[in-house]
């Protein structure tokens, strides 16, 4: 899946018009544009307003004309070296308006330079968004993705590791079988939290590192701690950030379970829906104690920005405290491995071998620079 | 001293370590007279037990729900022959600097046993740190207070009190069933719980849960003052001319 996306990872290409981020930004960057010239062009400030609805007559059909071409034309105009793609998008820009131009003019005559205006404004929009999406495309650059992936790599708890290793050694003299195994899981969970945790990995492999962590803190924890899987309708070969859930299961813990001196359940929900994934961890809670929140607002946000960074706004991460419970909702968009090398899309100029498929493309390209840019 | 063994409690939250504390007394039990009088997984428990049969020496976690084990070392000053307490912990950055400061003792988990030997050592020449120290330890606001009845240490909810009223020399805590005397100051006892309670008098806390409501009261001379309504107590408690806001502030909260 990687390596083969950005022969040169130094020159930034064209937004993916395919992301949903990409998509909305332009709605609404053209559309406020709209609004600013509606300002512009209006006697009287009561005016601006039905200024600004007439003008969306013509800059909506205009503006989603313009964004179906980009989003049919995306797997190869991605493709492109930048300034060629530009032209492209400003010749499909000109195009556009004057198809709109001609659908409306049947209509009722339009006075002259109407045309000239209205793709005059299109290009302008064009400029100016082109301008931004590369400055973006530059702030998210591998090397600067890569370095704040690795900022953001996950932290287990100092208490957790200590608590643990405990609870092992309380073992090594009666059972030591038992304990021999939680120090394999230990030393699983370990690795996989030491390693550079920024390509996605499998649901299943997730759920797997969770199961050994949970494991683990039963050991401590024994009968204090219940927890309910409901996995078995989960995507498992759907890609994920790998410690997507266990920062947050163990936050569940610290702040649900520990806490409680009555025993308590976390209930683990995964399950796809409409191509999307869900994923809900419910733990109790009680509101009194508040003093270690901080805690839980760190791996939350970190789990967020590493959501923003693979997903961008695809992805959403909720966070909700009801009575006695807190819960975590979170959605990512359903991609798989297999997707992911999926090779035969059909392109107009020649292909690369092994192209990315063009519908998980956008998930993966920045994960798929980074591992570039490693060489 | 020497002959009589060392009698020793254990209190964590986690069995795995109760255990292990227990295999690691065994082993310095050779080296030194030592009886294990009991497991406690909670600060409560711990109490319980100790008013029964005391001990030389409490070993407590620190964090652990319900009672911490700063909270139990601070009740357990009120016991006839409070026990010296080393605390255990496996990791609290904070914590572990604040007890260094204030020479509290405290053994980080895992507990080498040689730790542990000198630890034991060292107990019959330790006094129980002060109530005054442990007030400077990090710790959560107390969930109890304790009042010592006929030498039993009573613990009381928190949650329970309606109101803290200074009188004299104690201070008269009010739950819905009784009265309690503690010997402690009001300033201190606002400053540790925060928000819970308000202050309507001088001499007194009311509990923000317990607050049913104010009533202007005018008294023969024609001075008008508002009163504090309680739910679960039939008496009501005069608001002080300095304190009046809490009236407006507090109407206001129950009624967003």
């Amino acid at each position: 899946m990687a390596a083969i996306i950005r022969q040169n990872p130094n020159q930034p290409a064209l937004p993916d018009f395919r992301n949903l981020g990409t998509v909305l930004r332009i709605l609404v960057a053209v559309n406020l544009g709209a609004a600013v010239v509606a300002f512009a062009r209006a006697q009287q400030l009561s005016a601006v307003f039905a200024v600004w609805v007439e003008s969306t007559g013509v800059v909506e059909p205009y503006l989603l004309l313009v964004l179906a071409v980009l989003w049919a034309a995306s797997p190869w105009l991605t493709r492109l070296p930048f300034r060629a793609g530009a032209g492209l998008i400003a010749l499909v820009t000109i195009l556009a308006g004057r198809v709109v131009f001609a659908a409306m003019d049947t209509r009722a005559s339009l006075p002259d330079g109407t045309l000239l205006r209205w793709i005059l404004f299109g290009l302008i929009a064009v400029g100016i968004l082109l301008f931004y999406f590369r400055l973006r495309a530059r702030a998210l650059s591998p090397a600067i993705t890569e370095a704040r992936l690795q900022a953001l790599q996950a932290r287990i708890r100092p208490h957790f590791l200590f608590n643990s290793i405990n609870a092992v050694l309380s073992l090594v003299r009666s059972d030591p079988r038992r304990a021999e195994v939680a120090l394999v899981d230990m030393a699983d969970l370990f690795r996989v939290l030491m390693r550079e945790n920024r390509e996605l990995t499998p649901l299943e492999d997730e759920i797997e590192l969770c199961r050994q962590y949970l494991e683990l803190e039963q050991l401590r924890l024994g009968d204090r701690l219940t927890v309910d899987w409901n996995v078995k309708s989960m995507p498992a070969d759907a890609l994920v950030p790998p410690l997507m859930l266990q920062p947050l299961l163990e936050n569940a813990v610290y702040h649900g379970i520990e806490p409680l001196s009555v025993p308590g359940t976390v209930s683990i929900n995964l399950f796809l829906s409409r191509g999307v994934v869900h994923a809900i961890l419910k733990n109790p809670y009680r509101a009194t104690g508040g003093n270690h929140h901080s805690g839980n607002k760190m791996a939350l946000n970190n789990v967020r920005e590493r959501l923003a960074l693979h997903f961008d706004a695809e992805a959403s991460l909720e966070s909700r405290v009801a009575k006695d419970s807190y819960e975590v909702h979170i959605r990512i968009p359903y991609r798989t491995e297999a997707a992911n090398s999926a090779t035969g899309v059909p392109t107009v100029t020649g292909p690369l071998p092994g192209q990315d498929n063009d519908r998980s493309r956008d998930a993966n390209a920045r994960i798929a620079i980074s591992e570039a840019a490693r060489g | 001293m020497a002959e009589a063994p060392l009698r020793v409690l254990i209190v964590d939250d986690e069995a795995p370590a109760r255990r292990r504390l227990r295999d690691l007394l065994d082993d310095c039990a050779s080296a030194l007279p030592l009886l294990v009088i009991g497991e406690a997984q909670h600060g409560r428990e711990a109490l319980e037990l100790l008013q029964s049969a005391p001990a030389d020496l409490v070993l407590t976690d620190i964090h652990m729900p319900d009672m911490d084990g700063v909270e139990l070392a601070r009740h357990l000053l009120k016991l006839a022959h409070p026990p010296v307490v080393i605390f255990t912990t496996a990791f609290h950055e904070h914590a572990v600097h604040a007890f260094e400061v204030n020479a509290v003792d405290y053994l980080m988990k895992p507990i080498r046993v040689q730790r542990l030997l000198s630890a034991l050592q060292k107990v019959p020449r330790l006094r129980p740190v002060s109530a005054e120290k442990l007030a400077q330890l990090p710790a959560m606001a107390r969930r109890f207070l304790s009042v010592t009845e006929r030498s039993r240490v009573v613990l009381v909810p928190v949650e329970d009190v309606v109101y803290l009223k200074a009188e004299l020399k104690y201070i008269t805590i009010r739950t819905s069933q009784r009265e309690y005397l503690l010997e402690e100051s009001l300033t201190k006892l606002e400053s540790e719980f925060g928000t819970r309670f308000v202050r309507v008098h001088r001499n007194c806390l009311a509990a923000r849960d317990h607050i049913r409501g104010f009533e202007r009261r005018v008294n023969d001379d024609g001075d008008a003052h508002w009163e504090v309504l309680l739910a679960g107590v039939p008496e009501t408690l005069p608001v002080s001319r300095r304190q009046q806001f809490v009236v407006r502030d507090t109407g206001r909260e129950t009624a967003a």
